[in-house]
């Protein structure tokens, strides 16, 4: 593209083209189809990985084993039948622990709901059960949602199929592992600044965050209740364009789920890519992205204009200030929504001689430092006094985040950006709370917009770590990003690689 | 620029008993993310109207009728005390 940057050579193609005009499955369901294999050998086969793998992955909190046989067996009659519920029926499934599972604990990676065991099932769940989908158990989290790297799971750190001395990213860093590692076929995960598209950066993995009212967020363990939602992860783009198909759509039981009309998204896969306008923000090559990141991103968009997209550079000046922005308005929802851990309906209590006394011991006692520093800080930023230069001039500055996309997808039908600056780090390597904050500073921009966006694998470093290429959609426009990042799965071979798990 | 008694008045607000180890550590830690977010402050932001949310929705309005709900069984099948249809909890009334 014009002047960005010298024309790197595409890299080898490698995975076939599907011929134009074919239907478009995920491949469990072409496969149940013509009978290659059955939604009980799938299962059975992944329970039996878990078992062998998942003791040094951690990327399981708990397996459903048993509800898996059932669903597995159940799904396996269907298609003996020849009525299968659609193309999710038999694909196992990892369910992160954010999203309540009746009768099943949901712990959202916190002591203080470790005995939780929730009495109905959020709507996502609800309609991927509804559509056949074989639950293989729930995935390990940064507590609450809140971290990049899981690390800040009150039970166990998730390891990185790729290198296990390495985190998979967070806070859906067991969804992403679990993919990854193939420990499941696709995952549900949960992104409020990131949490999906970073962690599938890092495994190696395709990751969709919805536009914000997208997707139901009924049955979601609320963390911030502006930016939270729903989204899949998965080995290609097709199971993500799958999955979303199924879970998308608005909800009585969730007032922010928006009503208006959810495409097909796998059938628009295929589509014709050419005359696209990709925007390429200068602001997300600045100094501190690793070289190897940049390269990859930057063959990647030479790949993209090969298939007759049209890359263009463009400004998004705000986007210096999201990290600040982010950790003002999302703590102080999570401060607010966090106030339900009291003690008193339901999770951990201490006993105390009064109220105060119990609640303020059964908080201490359930929640591990990130939680207390996050509700802290949102406390601060809300507490009489400071309510106006931070938490009022952060919504402010959300704004002039937003104004800077709305008039780039003036020009342009798609940001392509990096996902990440940098690859998965060492567990450990970053002990200092706003070193781990300003790893979010791709992902945090189109969270802060409500905008959609996804990740898709667009190379590896020398050292064999994934390298995540992330597509920003116009609101509601979730068919034009699955659209190009299947145009660029098919050009390239890198959804095809998996990680030598010992 | 946190301050301990900021940070215990914060800790009483927010309802967390915090050991004297995690109220220095907080101090620390909040002042240098603070320190951080105060970029924002070389933003012109007079005139701009604030964002809470990114929908264009503003009321949601549905017709006020009973509905199938949940039990209370299952409800308060979590509850860590109870009382029959009740949550127990410690006597917030005095004599």
């Amino acid at each position: 593209m014009g002047g960005l940057s010298k024309p790197p050579k595409p890299p080898a193609l490698g995975a076939p083209r599907q011929s134009r005009g074919a239907p478009r499955r995920p491949a469990s369901f072409n496969g149940y189809r013509r009978g290659d294999f059955t939604p009980e050998d799938t299962a059975r086969a992944h329970l039996e990985r878990i078992e062998r793998l998942d003791a040094r992955v951690a990327a399981y909190l708990t397996v459903t084993a048993d509800h898996a046989r059932r669903a597995a067996r159940a799904s396996a009659e269907r298609y003996r039948s020849g009525r299968p519920l659609g193309p999710l029926d038999g694909v196992p499934v990892a369910l992160k622990d954010v999203l309540c599972t009746a009768g099943v604990t949901s712990t959202c990676g916190s002591r203080i709901l470790e005995r939780f065991v929730p009495p109905y099932d959020a709507t996502v769940v609800a309609r991927l059960h509804a559509a056949g989908a074989v639950m293989l158990g729930k995935a390990n989290m940064d507590e609450f949602a809140m971290g990049s790297s899981t690390e800040h799971s009150a039970f166990k750190p998730t390891r990185n199929p790729w290198d296990l001395a390495r985190v998979p990213g967070g806070s859906s860093g067991g969804s992403a592992a679990a993919v990854g590692g193939r420990l499941a076929t696709v995952a549900l995960g949960t992104d409020t600044g990131g949490s999906i598209r970073q962690p599938a950066a890092f495994c190696g993995v395709v990751g969709v965050k919805p536009t914000y009212g997208r997707v139901s967020r009924y049955g979601l363990i609320a963390f911030a209740s502006s930016l939270d939602q729903v989204g899949p992860l998965s080995r290609d783009v097709t199971d993500a364009a799958a999955t979303l198909s199924v879970i998308a759509g608005t909800d009585p039981l969730d007032a922010t789920s928006v009503d208006t009309a959810v495409g097909d998204y796998v059938a628009a896969l295929g589509d014709d890519v050419t005359g696209l306008t990709i925007g390429v923000p200068g602001e997300y090559f600045a100094a501190g992205i690793d070289p190897e990141v940049e390269r990859a991103v930057r063959d990647a968009i030479a790949v993209l204009e090969g298939l007759g997209v049209k890359a263009e550079r463009v400004s998004l000046p705000a986007t210096e200030y999201g990290i600040a922005v982010y950790y003002i308005i999302a703590p102080a929802e999570a401060s607010s929504n966090l106030a339900r851990y009291d003690g008193v309906k339901y999770g951990l209590r201490v006993p105390g001689k009064d109220l105060i006394e119990m609640s303020s011991q059964t908080r201490a006692a359930g929640f591990g430092a990130e939680v207390k520093r996050r509700v802290m800080l949102g406390t601060y930023s809300l507490s009489a006094g400071y309510h106006d230069a931070y938490y009022g001039r952060a919504q402010k500055v959300r704004t002039l985040v937003k104004r800077d996309f709305d008039s780039v997808f003036g020009r342009v039908d798609l940001i392509v950006a990096p996902t990440t600056p940098n690859v998965a780090f060492r567990h450990g390597e970053k002990a200092d709370p706003l070193a781990m904050y300003l790893n979010d500073v791709f992902t945090v921009p189109a969270s802060l917009a409500g905008l959609p966006a996804l990740s898709v694998p667009c190379g590896f470093t020398r050292a064999g770590l994934p390298i995540g290429l992330q597509l920003i959609g116009r609101a509601f426009d979730e068919s034009t990003l699955f659209r190009l990042a299947y145009a660029y799965e098919q050009a390239t071979d890198w959804h095809t690689r998996r990680p030598e798990l010992p | 620029m946190i301050s301990r008694q900021d940070v215990e008045h914060v800790a009483r607000l927010a309802r967390l008993a915090l050991t004297d180890a995690e109220k220095e550590r907080m101090e620390a830690e909040l002042s240098s993310i603070l320190e951080y977010i105060d970029k924002l402050r070389a933003l012109d932001v007079e005139g701009v109207e604030p964002t809470s949310h990114a929908v264009p929705l503003v009321n949601v309005m549905r017709d006020d009728e009973v509905r199938p709900c949940l039990p209370a069984g299952a409800m308060l099948a979590n509850a860590p005390d109870r009382a029959g249809d009740s949550v127990r909890v410690p006597r917030i009334i005095e004599d």
